[in-house]
């Protein structure tokens, strides 16, 4: 069980993930523009919270990094299977990783991210069910509900992915 | 409008309005790599041709989902407007390659009300170049009034 771990958010982190998708809207990365407008700064875009990945522990899919992450804040208080990360797509140590697939991701918007927040993510498991595939074999479905909030425990931003096990590899 | 910019008003939508917009051409390994660094997904299926091919069993490296749905938030955002998003969810249902180019529609499906802002419901598909959907979903964005 976890008690979340700690996403530092800064305009670096905003403007990497903005360049991968192309972005052109200063709204990420220019505080001069993002200042005269009504939100008073930069703010993240909508699916940026999939990278605190970078940022969890228990996240299998990271690469060569080592580092370990900061440890929790004491404050936040939630329960979270091990081996369920962020976000991503099939998260979690020990899966087959020409097997799992990212089935559905939602979020849920609550306040704007922002840089300069120190967000802590708490993780837990959500439904899970099994159904049958045409070209996949029997395909496992689960739920993984991370929540991200700011210093003082306000709820930012719910990202909930549906990650897919399958017996064999699902071709287009 | 707090925390928001919006660009329209909620009188501005009208249920059945649609708006498209071409979310990437030709979309190259570079980007997807570029994705796998910005949003730390590392799985070797989005870059290692040898994972995805001879282990995997798939025609090519392929792009992660948050990609292209983060491309479909694109259209979303420069429709809309800044911090406007209650809700946004996609189903993934086919892959998209290095090569492909997509393009996005998003369809106003309800107007409801919602005190001081109107909440409008958008229908969401992604296509890539032959015309198949490659993400499917949903949206809530408030507008003022």
């Amino acid at each position: 069980m976890s008690d979340g771990y700690r996403f530092c958010v800064d305009r670096t982190g905003i403007l990497l993930f903005s360049s991968a998708l192309g972005e052109t809207n200063p709204i990420y990365w220019d505080e001069e523009y993002a200042k005269k407008t009504p939100l008073g700064g930069v703010i993240a875009p909508p699916t940026f919270a999939v990278s605190s990945a970078h940022w969890d522990p228990n996240y299998a899919l990271r690469g060569v990094r080592k580092i370990p992450a900061p440890p929790p804040k004491p404050a936040a208080a939630a329960s979270a299977p091990v081996g369920q990360g962020g976000g991503g797509a099939g998260s979690g140590g020990g899966l087959n990783l020409t097997r799992i697939l990212h089935g559905e991701q939602r979020f849920e918007y609550h306040k704007p991210v922002r840089p300069g927040m120190m967000l802590t993510v708490t993780n837990r498991a959500g439904k899970s069910w099994t159904k049958e595939g045409k070209k996949g074999g029997t395909m496992r479905f689960s739920e993984s509900i991370s929540e991200y909030r700011d210093e003082k425990g306000e709820l930012m931003v719910t990202a909930t992915s549906v990650g897919i096990v399958t017996e064999k590899a699902v071709q287009s | 409008m707090k925390d928001a910019n919006p660009k329209l008003k909620f009188h501005d939508m009208r249920v059945g309005l649609e708006y498209e917009a071409k979310l990437v051409e030709n979309l190259t390994r570079t980007q997807i790599v570029q994705y796998a660094s910005g949003s730390g997904d590392f799985n070797p299926i989005h870059h290692d041709e040898t994972f995805a091919t001879k282990l995997a069993g798939y025609p090519s490296v392929f792009a992660h989902g948050m990609l292209t749905m983060g491309l479909t938030g694109k259209l979303l955002t420069d429709w809309l407007g800044d911090g406007v998003l209650r809700k946004f969810s996609v189903r993934f249902v086919k892959q998209v390659f290095p090569g492909d180019s997509l393009m996005a529609k998003g369809i106003v499906r309800e107007l409801k009300d919602d005190g001081e802002n109107g909440l409008v419901e958008i229908d969401l598909v992604t296509t890539n170049q032959r015309g198949e959907p490659v993400v499917t979903g949903s949206a809530t964005a408030a507008l003022p009034r």
